[in-house]
């Protein structure tokens, strides 16, 4: 509660947090307010105006249905990914990180082998094998599995530092096990930090997603944000200034990374305070 | 003798792990492609066999499987064929009955995946990367190579001049502050989260498409041939501005806000403190703590050099740049197994050598795990 106060009191952590749940309650709530609709509504790439208030694109669909799709399916897609490679990633890193020996050798190795295969790489491999059945959701899996080496060595170094504590040794001669000390002892220590390290994977799973539809690999069940980039660029709409085919979703795709980097840079100063000042 | 000698035990055990990756990314690289529901071998069949006598199609398919190693292969190169005779079922007319008879096909025999894999880690070993299927007779490696020298000659000045200057004002923000940083920073964290590719388009539009100073797109103008004369070069160097700053901007943004965090906790330490207190000269601090300050930058510039070849995919992409994005995204839109799995494993092994060269490299600069060395030696 007191940490909540301290970051209630920076600007950075309200702007940011503010801009990331106002999106996330336009993407849900939107539908309610707003016809969403993949039907022809006018005519290629018409202008904004009345009515289309963004305009449509190449196949004379509404941008602003458009978006708030996109917009759902990249925040479904960064929380997926995000979720999936923060457990991951803290499961290994705190287990491998507490226990030592040789499970932390293996896990180690294993963490450091794929972070220098080049995840992007592996997006980019498994995409390109499934043609048919590419659905976000595949996506986002492959995303979440590709990126929890970044959470696992971070959170092991903490989980390595913390095992010889006092209150662990103390925890020990009561006879707790191996899971109970974990979450009894060590996680407590570490959730901010774990936090930390989610809202940074949220904003690249959002990220991965757009880099992969924007290569021709996206998606095929659905728009995404990514996906309308995509369609801007092989349309030929950046060429013909067509800027309300690729200037909202960037907008958007940038406005939701920058909320992430602000939580992340804010809670980074609130927990370390040395770079407080 | 040498696996006595601590460092040269510690590059030999460095060397043996990067190998190991490597060939765990081979393998991975060999049957990530295989996972999916498609098999490209038969695409690419069905594609270029349509039209031809059975003779011919017959021909091709066994010209392809032994292209692409499906089939096993004999000492000197030729197809191995199941020479075992078999007795297949027919239909007797006249007998009004089936009846045995030997088969007069005569079929190669299909090389397993385990085959298959070990042929390809020998090509990949001795750097062949196999043959394009889009350009199908040319070899990927040839592609490869002359689409690299663009990506290099695009990637390697701006992740050189973004880390300058980035490192410069990331510095100049941490020993200032006030001012000057509560302006910087938060511009420098907008930049830097702005995805390279949403910038790049964003530049082609303003600058290209609306104001028309620069070209969209391409490495140099349509109409000129490459060669080596003044009107080829400054075709290329107009072309090269935008794709240049899209990159530079959000690189130098990250830099400075690297540079900027690790200032400030260098600034805090003890060592700075007590040098200050001794009373060294303002400009000899600056110098211890920006010298300890640039080791993890430092890195930060070899791994983005091992990243390079991978790093503009997209903005390659955005821009056409006649570059490895490029011949990737045409290897993507064509189902060009190939040439998708060879650019990826020169991206990959770019990245090992980059790592590996940094962990040599940190081994001997940093003090602390140059002593950590020593002692293990002893």
């Amino acid at each position: 509660m007191k940490l909540l106060k301290n970051l209630l009191k920076s600007p950075m952590f309200v702007i940011g947090a503010g801009l990331f749940f106002g999106t996330i309650l336009v993407a849900l709530l939107a539908p309610l307010f707003y016809s969403v609709t993949l039907d022809r509504v006018g005519e290629q790439y018409a202008a904004p105006g009345m009515g289309h208030w963004l305009g449509t694109d190449n196949l004379g669909r509404d941008y602003i249905s458009l978006l708030i799709m996109g917009l759902r399916s990249s925040l479904y897609v960064g929380f997926l990914a995000g979720i999936i490679a923060t457990a991951v990633g803290t499961l290994l890193g705190i287990y491998g990180g507490f226990k030592g020996g040789w499970i932390d050798d293996l896990l180690n190795m294993l963490t450091n082998l794929f972070i220098v295969i080049p995840s992007f790489v592996v997006l980019i491999l498994i995409s390109a094998s499934f043609k048919d059945g590419r659905s976000l959701t595949l996506i986002g899996l492959i995303i979440g599995a590709t990126t929890w080496t970044w959470s696992a060595r971070a959170v092991r170094a903490q989980s390595s530092a913390l095992k010889s504590r006092d209150h662990i040794w103390l925890a020990r001669i009561n006879g707790d096990g191996t899971l109970a000390i974990l979450v009894k002892h060590i996680l407590p220590y570490l959730l901010s930090y774990v936090f930390m390290v989610f809202i940074l994977q949220i904003a690249s799973g959002i990220l991965s997603e757009a880099a992969i539809s924007m290569i021709g690999l996206g998606p095929l069940d659905t728009q995404s944000l990514g996906v309308i980039l995509n369609d801007a660029k092989s349309n030929g709409a950046l060429g013909d200034g067509v800027w309300w085919a690729f200037i909202p979703s960037t907008v958007l795709i940038t406005m939701i990374v920058f909320a992430l980097y602000l939580i992340n840079t804010s809670m980074e100063g609130v927990f370390n305070p040395r770079l407080r000042k | 003798m040498l696996r006595q000698h601590p460092t040269a035990r510690f590059i030999l055990q460095r060397a043996g792990w990067y190998l190991l990756t490597f060939l765990v990314a081979v393998t991975i690289n060999f049957f990530l492609p295989r996972l999916g529901t498609s098999n490209p071998v038969d695409i690419i069949l069905a594609k270029s066999t349509g039209g031809l006598s059975a003779q011919a199609a017959r021909e091709k398919e066994e010209s392809y499987l032994k292209e692409f190693g499906l089939v096993k292969l004999d000492g000197h190169g030729n197809i191995r064929r199941d020479t075992t005779i078999r007795m297949v079922k027919v239909w007797d007319a006249s007998k009004q009955a089936s009846v045995s008879k030997p088969d007069t096909l005569i079929k190669p025999i299909k090389a397993s995946s385990l085959d298959q894999f070990f042929t390809y880690v020998k090509m990949s070993l001795s750097g062949d990367l196999g043959t394009s299927f889009q350009k199908y007779p040319k070899k990927v490696l040839d592609v490869i190579v002359q689409a690299v020298p663009w990506t290099i000659a695009l990637q390697l000045p701006t992740i050189v001049f973004g880390w300058i200057v980035g490192n410069v004002l990331g510095a100049l923000a941490a020993y200032r502050r006030g001012m000057f940083d509560r302006v910087f920073f938060p511009v420098a964290l907008l930049i830097s989260s702005i995805p390279f590719f949403v910038f790049g388009m964003l530049l082609v539009y303003y600058f290209a498409v609306v104001l028309g100073w620069f070209p969209a797109m391409g490495g140099y103008a349509d109409e000129i041939i490459p060669s080596f004369s003044f009107e080829f070069f400054g075709s290329v160097a107009y072309h090269y501005v935008l794709p240049f700053f899209s990159i530079f901007l959000i690189l130098a943004g990250g830099q400075a806000i690297g540079m900027r965090s690790m200032g400030i906790y260098e600034l805090g330490t003890d060592y700075i403190k007590y040098a200050k207190w001794l009373g060294i000269k303002e400009s000899r601090v600056l110098i211890y703590l920006f010298r300890n300050a640039m080791l993890p930058q430092l890195t930060g510039l070899a791994l983005s050099l091992g990243t390079m070849i991978g790093g503009a995919l997209i903005t390659e992409m955005i821009f056409s740049y006649p570059g490895l994005g490029m011949a990737m995204l045409s290897a993507i839109q064509n189902n060009d197994y190939p040439m998708i799995q060879g650019v990826t494993l020169i991206i990959t092994t770019c990245v090992l050598i980059a790592n590996f060269t940094v962990d040599i490299m940190i081994g001997f600069l940093d003090p602390r795990v140059k002593a950590g060395l020593q002692m293990g030696g002893n």
